[in-house]
């Protein structure tokens, strides 16, 4: 006994002296020999894990080149070396411990050691522990993000290990958090995983609700007998009921094979038209058979005679569902954890709907300021002149095009932006006092005449755009730093053209007040809308107000359309897209009163975008609704939002 | 002399600016009344008030011997329970004929249907002659109202006024723009409606309103300043202070 | 007063003998019982002109009349024809499902019918089931009657909430404008039972007159829309001559006015505008089986305003011209848009009239709106001596309507 002990004892130790030449790798990559050369994906395990395991400094590299078919064996000695494939069958052969260069030799020579794919994630999973502690914290943000793509229960132990010694204090809290994920999903013990979802209750990242979701998946099943107590029951359902209709309910019992198919009336057609003996089915005349009863007259005469299946009455369909019981079943058999995980996805869901809400308002906001931008020139001319303009969302899409042709010829997008916002006032500034002198001048004391000659001069116009520049949409692009989007959460974004739009949106109305309210052209505007003869008599040339103000209005659409055609595509009909609803603006919010435009935008943007939420699927829907809406709304404030009351106001 | 109209306690308020406040006024059946007032003094509001096209913010009205209250009545009931409103411009239908313009206004039954179905009775007929005989328009009937000159324009308005045998009529400025004959016609006119029912003239032509020769009421910041004969309330100082200026 | 209807209105006589004159004429040139100068599709275009006058007809009683610019006439229009054009597609899907069926080995049952109708009609939209609205699409006399009841019903709704609070001049035609877009977006959308914007099409094919060519249908359609129109002139007519037509004038000019006499100025807007929606509906539901489609782009709000250019082009306040601007406005239009109108070589430029057309369109409509406000039919005052009241001179007083220079200096 003691012989043979010390037998082996000295055969190990001649082993271990041979190997030790060789090198700490070597010898473990020796220990495992057999199972390295079989690979196979059953047995392999213990190498990898006595590779990983070995503390050696070497280890990923080892690894890493056995995971890329880079591990070569030399049968005439059986050690292992970093094989890598010379011109012709020639191998470089590098040894493991050293790194130093071991020869060449012929690939006849060498054995491949060449792991199947299964293997090779097993070698992934045992790398990841040494990603995870890589020097390189760009290895270690990459080795996090294959983690979160493809979350596995493996990988838990190796991130555990390496939060320890992290430096870095971002990535720290990202393993941190991929930590609780992984636990919740992984973890063996329960009260780690409840833990670990508790921790969780207030964050919003989609990766958490993707994480708890599958927690609360439950499967509808039936049972012939009482449900075992084993199962971790969701609900017990009764069939009939809103959440399973005995259709349903019926359903599954055929397809677990408790119960017959029903008949329905495509087999029943199908049994008759088989069973066609010499113009008729068991007695009833084929050409009868166009109607239900005849059918089921028919059907039944062949069961009858045993020439078809029996059809199930109500009464057996009842007791075959009476007979069962119908739950769901949680597929996750932890009743605490699927307690806990819906306790927690209900809190997070209640804070995701807030703040959907916040972002559902930012969104309302942007809608509404671009109502306002395509409105506030309407409001001068409409609101203040009470000229209806219906070319309004012309000088809008001329102003897209200024800007459009000043990219033509202006290739830098913040220069040509800058150049197209002047350029476009400029031109529909000139469109509308060509429009005032030539049409609607004369037309001041007949509103509809003027409504149908600028519908005219609308049609033209639109009709010009589409011969000089085509009917293809033109793209107008916006600056580089206006790409991208402010992002506050997983939730609540909003992109920066929007903004941006926003803030244009508090420019104009900040410089119609000032308009108005400070300047001499504003004062004029306004005794001249007042009364227009009092103000000629002091001193106020009415023609050249008019002319101007409907200049500013137009031109302000002009620098709307630049706007607009930012983040819209350019095409001659888009006027026609915010004609309506700019004078719907205008009119909901009250004449006369820029306020009342701004309400009036936040009004059918907030409403819009409301019922859109209600109906996400359907903004056509969303804006029939809101037509609707603000027909009956006008019924309740006929003068708007913002009203002038008074004698002055009743005729 | 019962009362035909009662307005008590009506007050009104545009943008915060008190138009009518806490006015009460008092007109019989069959009396001439004159309002006067400056500018400001809120009569065309009053008449608006009494006519429906304004609602005021508190006060009521009673009309007729039953005490009907005419509040939250439209326009077109208020008319036809017996108020008629002629306008400070003569508003007739320009583009219809005189005769159109009277048979419009004739009494009648004023539905869709009975107007759709509507043929003209010998009698209605016979009424517009007379009508426009009164006005002096007899031989303008087929002519475009259009046409007519500014004066026959505003006697036409009162005829039509007069074809709705309304039981108070509400005149705003008649005698604007007309020249003295034209004005004595008007004066006519209405001294002759004032027999069968009441009239009320707002006026702002004192010369115009002693013709009338009628009690007059003083309106001042949307009340009663003083009420009385013509000579009564131009003897007032509270009167002459506010026509003068304090 | 007490002449003679016809003899009042001379017009109705002399357009009725020339709808007969026209719709004869047309007969004896057409392919189906003539001379065959006239093409068949000339045909159709010529009884689609004939439904446009009578939509536009309509048109000249709300606007020209009673001073309603309404922007959703012909929405009614368009949903006359899709009421009719339900069943026209139902009965047609019906007659050849039920033929393919009949091939079948057992006999198909009529539940079996109508959802392989509704399979047949709806699979463009991804749908089978049969819409709560398509519930008497197998009845003539239902959808008949819809015809004139659905747009009725619209109208009498919207109107009702727009005149009762008094929404009047531009606002009311930005409202109605407002409706018919709501209405065009409602029909676009793939679930709102009508087809979404595929439309419903084949109505050109009547149920059971399968036997006879298009060239005889076409006539008849013709003859239709000639009584149609006929009988909606004499109705026009008849209503704007008496005393309810001084009443709806005198709303167009000042409706204070006509309130303070004592008519309830909503019911009469209502009822004009409810009334013309129905024969707007049938002038539709004519229109449409001529056409052979319909889709929500036809009820899109630009098609009431080019309706609303007609009549004007034609002259309004005056039953004629109404028809006239149709019949002239439509012609020349589809003349140049249909490529016929030759192309003019500039030289540096080729004006094509497909491209150049609705440009001419527009500036010609400023121009008549700014020199010519009575339209075409203003000529005819050149040849009756017919004038309107012409008081020109500045208004004396701050209000308009006060005394005027020339009356002061007299």
């Amino acid at each position: 006994m003691i012989r043979s002990i010390l037998a082996s004892l000295a055969f190990l130790a001649s082993t271990i002296t041979a190997i030790a030449q060789a090198g700490p790798m070597q010898d473990v990559l020796q220990e495992h020999a057999d199972i390295i050369i079989e690979s196979s994906r059953t047995s392999i395990a213990p190498a990898i894990a006595a590779i990983a395991d070995s503390r050696l400094p070497q280890a990923q590299d080892v690894l890493q080149a056995w995971q890329a078919k880079e591990m070569w064996q030399r049968p005439s000695d059986g050690l292992f070396f970093r094989g890598e494939q010379m011109d012709g069958k020639i191998i470089r052969l590098t040894d493991f411990d050293s790194g130093e260069p071991a020869g060449e030799a012929p690939s006849s020579e060498l054995e491949q050691i060449k792991p199947n794919s299964g293997i090779r994630a097993l070698i992934a999973i045992a790398l990841v522990q040494f990603q995870l502690s890589d020097p390189d914290p760009a290895k270690r943000a990459d080795a996090l993000i294959s983690i979160e793509r493809d979350p596995k229960s493996a990988a838990l132990a190796p991130l555990r290990a390496s939060i320890e010694g992290e430096t870095d204090a971002v990535l720290r809290a990202k393993k941190l958090r991929l930590e609780r994920l992984l636990t919740i999903a992984f973890d063996e013990t329960e009260a780690a995983r409840i833990a670990a979802i508790e921790a969780m209750s207030t964050d919003l990242g989609v990766d958490v609700r993707a994480t708890l979701n599958p927690l609360v998946v439950s499967t509808l099943r039936v049972f012939e007998d009482e449900i075992p107590a084993s199962l971790n029951v969701a609900r017990i359902l009764a069939p009939g009921s809103d959440a399973l209709p005995e259709a349903q309910a019926y359903e599954l019992l055929v397809a677990e094979d408790l119960a017959p198919a029903r008949i329905g009336a495509d087999h029943i057609r199908e049994t008759l038209a088989a069973n066609i003996d010499a113009g008729s089915v068991a007695g009833v005349a084929v050409a009868q058979l166009g109607s239900e009863a005849a059918r089921g007259r028919a059907y039944a005469a062949l069961v009858a005679a045993d020439k078809a299946a029996p059809m199930l009455s109500e009464e057996e369909v009842g007791a075959l569902l009476d007979a069962h019981q119908f739950a769901e079943i949680y597929r996750e058999p932890s009743a605490a954890v699927t307690t806990a995980a819906s306790k927690v996805l209900t809190r997070i869901e209640m804070r995701v709907g807030l703040n959907q809400a916040i972002d559902l308002s930012l969104d309302a906001l942007s809608l509404a300021s671009i109502y306002f931008l395509a409105a506030i020139g309407l409001a001068i001319t409409f609101g203040v002149m009470g000229v209806i303009n219906m070319a309004h969302g012309e000088f809008i899409m001329m102003g897209a095009y200024t800007g459009y042709a000043v990219q033509q010829i202006i290739p830098n997008h913040t220069a040509s932006i800058l150049v197209a916002i002047p350029l476009a006032f400029a031109v529909t500034f000139a469109a509308g006092v060509a429009m005032e002198r030539l049409v609607i001048r004369w037309l001041y004391n007949r509103p509809l005449e003027t409504l149908l000659a600028t519908f005219g001069i609308s049609i033209a116009l639109q009709q010009l755009a589409k011969n000089i520049f085509g009917t293809q949409a033109r793209p107008l692009t916006s600056p580089d730093w206006l790409n991208g989007a402010w992002v506050v959460n997983d939730i609540v974004s909003i992109s920066y053209i929007r903004i941006a739009i926003f803030f244009l949106a508090l420019i104009f109305l900040g410089v119609f007040l000032f308009i108005m309210r400070r300047t001499r052209l504003g004062l004029e505007t306004r005794a001249v809308t007042q009364n227009r003869r009092m103000a000629a008599s002091m001193g106020i040339n009415p023609n050249r107000v008019n002319m101007l103000t409907f200049g500013l209005g137009s031109g302000i659409a002009g620098i709307a359309g630049v706007a607009i055609g930012l983040f819209a595509k350019v095409t001659s009909e888009m006027g026609t897209d915010y004609i309506v609803q700019s004078f719907m603006t205008v009119v909901v919010g009250g004449v006369g009163n820029v306020f009342g435009t701004l309400a009036g935008a936040a009004m059918i943007g907030f409403l819009q975008k409301g019922i859109e939420w209600f109906n996400p699927s359907n903004t056509l829907a969303a804006q029939t609704y809101m037509i609707v809406f603000i027909i009956l709304f006008i019924q309740i404030r006929p003068r708007g939002i913002v009203a002038l009351r008074g004698r002055a106001a009743g005729d | 002399m019962s009362t035909l109209l009662e307005v008590s306690g009506v007050s009104v308020t545009f943008d915060g600016f008190r138009a009518i406040n806490n006015l009460s006024f008092q007109i019989g059946d069959a009396e001439m009344r004159a309002i006067i007032g400056p500018n400001g003094a809120g009569k065309t509001t009053f008449m608006d008030i009494v006519s429906g096209k304004t609602k005021p913010d508190e006060g009521r009205i009673l009309w007729g011997g039953m005490n009907r209250s005419l509040l939250g009545l439209s326009e077109a009931k208020i008319a036809r329970a017996g108020i008629g409103r002629k306008f400070q411009k003569p508003t007739v239908f320009e583009d219809q004929t005189v005769r159109e313009n009277l048979l419009m206004s004739l009494k009648a039954e004023r539905r869709v249907l009975a107007v759709l179905f509507h043929r003209p009775a010998p009698g209605e007929l016979h009424q517009i002659e007379e009508l426009a005989e009164e006005i002096g328009l007899h031989d303008h009937l087929d002519r475009k109202s259009g046409e007519l000159s500014h004066g026959q324009k505003q006697w036409l308005e009162i005829g039509m006024l007069l074809a709705q045998e309304p039981r108070l009529l509400l005149v705003d400025e008649p005698a604007a723009g007309m020249s003295p004959e034209e004005r004595e016609h008007t004066t006519r006119i209405l001294v002759e409606a004032a027999r069968t029912r009441a009239v009320l003239v707002v006026e702002h032509d004192m010369e115009f309103v002693r013709r009338l020769n009628c009690r007059v009421t003083v309106l001042h910041e949307g009340s009663v300043l003083a009420e009385g004969s013509l000579d009564h309330v131009t003897a007032n100082q509270k009167v002459i202070d506010v026509y003068l200026g304090r | 007063m007490q002449r003679t209807f016809i003899y009042r209105n001379p017009s109705l006589l002399i357009f009725l003998c020339g709808l007969a004159l026209f719709t004869l004429a047309v007969t004896v040139f057409s392919e189906a019982f003539g001379a065959g100068f006239i093409s068949t599709s000339f045909v159709k275009t010529l009884g689609k002109t004939l439904c446009l006058c009578l939509v536009a007809i309509a048109m000249d009683l709300v606007w020209g009349y009673c001073g309603i610019l309404s922007l959703g006439h012909f929405a009614f229009f368009g949903l006359g024809g899709y009421m009719i054009g339900m069943w026209l597609m139902y009965e047609r899907t019906r007659e050849i499902v039920a033929g393919a069926m009949a091939e079948a080995t057992i006999p198909p049952t009529d539940a079996e019918i109508v959802a392989a109708i509704g399979n047949q009609i709806f699979g463009v939209v991804g749908a089978s089931e049969f819409p709560v609205i398509w519930v008497f699409a197998d009845s003539l006399a239902i959808q008949l009657a819809l015809v004139v009841l659905v747009p009725g019903v619209l109208a009498l709704v919207f109107g009702w909430l727009a005149f009762r609070s008094r929404v009047t001049g531009v606002y009311l035609s930005i409202l109605t404008q407002a409706m018919t877009l709501a209405l065009a977006l409602y029909l676009f959308q793939n679930d709102s039972g009508l087809r979404g914007n595929n439309g419903l099409s084949g109505l050109q094919n009547i149920p059971g007159l399968d036997h006879l060519p298009q060239s005889v249908v076409s006539v008849w359609f013709l003859w239709a829309s000639a009584v149609a129109l006929g009988l909606g002139y004499l109705l026009a007519t008849w209503l704007v001559s008496g005393k309810f037509g001084s009443v709806i004038r005198g709303i167009r000019d000042n409706e204070n006015r006509v309130r303070f006499l004592g008519y309830s100025v909503e019911g009469y807007k209502l009822a004009v505008f409810t009334l013309t929606a129905c024969m707007a509906g049938i002038a539709g539901a004519l229109y449409y089986p001529q056409a052979g489609i319909i889709n929500p782009a036809e009820i899109s709000p630009i098609a009431s305003i080019y309706l609303a250019v007609w009549v004007a082009i034609g002259g309004r306040g005056r039953i004629y011209g109404a028809v006239i601007g149709a019949t002239f406005v439509s012609l020349v239009s589809s003349w140049f848009t249909g490529g016929q109108a030759p192309d003019i070589d500039l030289g540096f430029y080729t004006i094509n009239w497909v491209d150049w057309w609705l440009i001419v369109l527009g500036l010609s409509f400023v121009l008549v709106t700014l020199f010519a406000p009575k339209g075409i039919g203003g000529l005819v005052d050149l040849w009756t001596q017919r004038r309107s009241p012409d008081r020109h001179g500045a208004d004396l007083g701050p209000d308009p309507g006060a005394l005027r220079e020339q009356e002061a200096l007299e």
